[in-house]
């Protein structure tokens, strides 16, 4: 693929609000997670909250959009100068030549959730503040982001579960090779809600304790909230901002089961192997592997075996859910940036609560911090219904 | 960008299949409004077969009918998934649930409940491997479909399917977000004219609002209007018809898709 440059991201999560606080916990080895005291929820788990977002209101002149989604997609689009790096490339290509391609589970399902405790007991009914184009209804983010920032070309949303912000980097890069965009507002965002903690809970994947990724005693997820954006231009309108670049990007389906991956890790192999082969790079151009690595028993299981097929034991890994939790459909530009972030830095981020690596697993997977020279770094985000991506991200000098 | 019809699949209220709706799309027959017919996907395996919904088999029966206009591998093709509410009547079930005072919902229900149900489910029933991605652009959910496989085919010289799919919300949601009827549909599309290719399509986004072409026939209009991925009707009429005209496809407030149809 044609490399593009992004000049800009910005990041909310547990850790907290800006590059230089996501940085500066990971250098910490300091974790988000805590027990869950989510809303109403019940449950012996922990999860990775954003402090703020109940007190929180969206932008005045989009207050029909208000709810816990697009709060906490505000609060990303205000961070490191997000909004006003779009606002300079607005004025530079116009408003309809820049697209805004956004990942999530979820969208605003809380808002649903809510609404349904306040039916008309009688007629069923929802209440009639309820508004289910500007919350519910996945491409709500995408309508939210693109008015918030003034823009007017192409949009949607992608929404394949837990892959859903690493494809909107696939999305992009083609609606910019098409000629269609010169830019792309690119990014995801999901929250907490009761539909994904109880539904993980009722497949029995939630870990009772903060998650421990490739840990032997590994036994689910923790569940964790973001928002990640970047903003992608072709790499000859690199600016001096601009750390690193995208250089290969590879998708595939499982073929196999709607929860569970697929034992051999066919599909993974397959995502990461395309993008290898789209950046142009063998195995040992890679650094770094910034794992999906949700901390189940299956999912580790499997990506470690493709792992181990594409880049055999001795490539660094590790999974960065220990410190954020698994961030559903916000996974894959949150983990983009943490691979940026360790570009930008030159520090491998190790994994967070794991103890002791499972020797079945082949892995070279990094516990602890460690400073090296990382030019290239790869990141994995896999999802239900089989949905994998593989990224590529180089150092941009 | 040009692209190239190979093969379509279509189900809606009165529009059982591609071949049989050709007809009345192109105007020599009467629409009558039934409900859609919808098979099962038997190439499912057994347990995933009863655990699909609706929406899911509405996107599987398109798809496969495209494919086997086609007469081209699906295990091998990339697809594009759109819908603009995915399985309404799922939400439903998990929302009640947890609006209740006992919130165990079902696995099934909440694997169900992603937004690429139809594409799990899609490359399990074809054992495909290839690259699959699922939108959902609200009313534009076809246009932004068709506007991403046509850039992926621009970019990548290779074929993609397109299916268009999206089932009414139960009550009470049904009340805040009306879809009128049950609808799917499916375009295999080339980069270049194959032996099986009926028409290309020439797809330009456009900014500024524009008027949507609108059906002819009252009910086929009103099926259009009120179903996300029936907004491809005026295409798959220009696709019926064989002849050379524009199909302007509505996309957000301040832009629009032009679409050149024309036979080859």
């Amino acid at each position: 693929m044609q490399p593009l440059a992004i000049n800009h991201f910005s990041i909310v999560t547990s850790l907290g609000a800006g590059s230089a606080a996501t940085f500066e916990a990971l250098r910490q080895r300091r974790s988000g997670l805590a027990a869950c005291d989510f809303e109403t929820a019940v449950l012996d788990t922990y999860i990775g909250q954003v402090q703020g977002l109940d007190e929180y209101r969206v932008r005045s002149d989009l207050g029909v959009y208000d709810c816990r989604n697009h709060r906490l997609a505000e609060m990303g689009l205000e961070q490191d100068g997000y909004a006003a790096a779009v606002a300079a490339a607005r004025e530079k290509y116009g408003t309809a030549r820049i697209g805004v391609f956004m990942g999530t589970s979820t969208s605003g399902i809380l808002q649903t959730e809510l609404a349904y405790r306040r039916r008309d007991p009688q007629t069923g009914a929802l209440p009639a503040d309820f508004r289910y184009a500007e919350t519910q209804n996945n491409f709500a983010l995408a309508d939210f982001v693109q008015r918030y920032l003034g823009l007017q070309g192409p949009a949607w949303v992608v929404s394949s579960a837990c892959s859903s912000s690493a494809k909107v980097f696939g999305h992009a890069a083609r609606m910019i090779a098409a000629g269609i965009c010169d830019a792309a507002v690119i990014g995801g965002v999901d929250s907490l809600c009761l539909t994904t903690l109880y539904g993980f809970h009722s497949l029995g994947l939630l870990s009772r304790a903060p998650c421990r990724p490739y840990d032997v005693a590994r036994d689910g997820i923790s569940i964790g909230e973001g928002a990640g954006f970047a903003l992608l231009e072709r790499a000859a309108e690199k600016t001096a901002n601009c750390t690193s670049l995208l250089i290969g990007i590879g998708e595939s389906c499982d073929g196999y089961h709607m929860s569970a991956p697929h034992p051999d890790g066919t599909g993974a192999r397959l995502a990461m192997q395309t993008a290898l082969d789209s950046a142009g790079l063998k195995p040992a151009d890679i650094d770094y592997l910034n794992l999906h690595g949700t901390a189940t028993p299956s999912n580790d299981a499997s990506e470690d075996k493709a792992v181990y097929d594409v880049f055999g034991s001795a490539m660094p890994s590790s999974s960065t859910k220990g410190s954020t939790g698994h961030l559903l459909g916000t996974a894959g530009i949150i983990e983009a940036i943490i691979s940026m972030l360790a570009i930008e830095h030159d520090l491998l981020p190790g994994s967070v609560h794991t103890q002791n690596v499972d020797p079945a697993l082949h892995a070279n997977y990094l516990i602890e911090n460690r400073d090296a020279r990382v030019q290239r770094v790869l990141s994995n985000s896999f999802g239900f219904g089989g949905s994998n991506c593989s990224l590529v991200f180089a150092a941009a000098s | 960008m040009r692209v190239f019809v190979e093969g379509v699949g279509l189900l809606g209220p009165g529009l059982n299949g591609w071949q049989a709706s050709r007809v009345l799309l192109a105007g020599d027959a009467d629409h009558i409004d039934m409900p859609t017919v919808v098979t099962v996907d038997e190439s499912l395996p057994a347990a995933e077969r009863r655990r699909i919904g609706l929406p899911v088999k509405l996107a599987l029966a398109a798809g496969r009918a495209a494919f086997a206009d086609a007469q081209r591998d699906a295990a091998t093709t990339a697809t594009v998934f759109t819908s603009s509410a995915g399985d309404g009547d799922n939400i439903h079930h998990i929302c009640s649930t947890l609006a209740s005072p006992q919130r165990d919902i079902s696995p099934t229900r909440f694997h169900n409940s992603v937004h690429n149900a139809a594409a799990g489910y899609w490359s399990i029933a074809t054992r495909s491997h290839a690259q699959s991605t699922s939108l959902c652009c609200y009313d534009a959910s076809f246009a932004a479909g068709l506007l991403d496989a046509a850039a992926q085919i621009e970019v990548d010289a290779q074929p993609v399917a397109l299916i268009a799919y999206d089932q009414p919300y139960p009550h009470p949601l049904h009340a805040v977000r009306a879809i009128g009827a049950s609808f799917g549909m499916a375009l295999v599309l080339t980069p270049h004219a194959t032996a099986r290719a009926c028409a290309s399509l020439e797809v330009n986004f456009m900014p500024g609002a524009a008027r949507a072409t609108r059906m002819a026939d009252r009910g086929l209009e009103a099926m259009r209007a009120s179903v996300p991925a029936a907004r491809s009707l005026p295409l798959l009429c220009a696709l019926a018809r064989g002849t050379t005209e524009v199909v302007i496809l509505e996309y957000l407030a301040d832009s629009h898709l032009h679409v050149r149809v024309a036979p080859c």
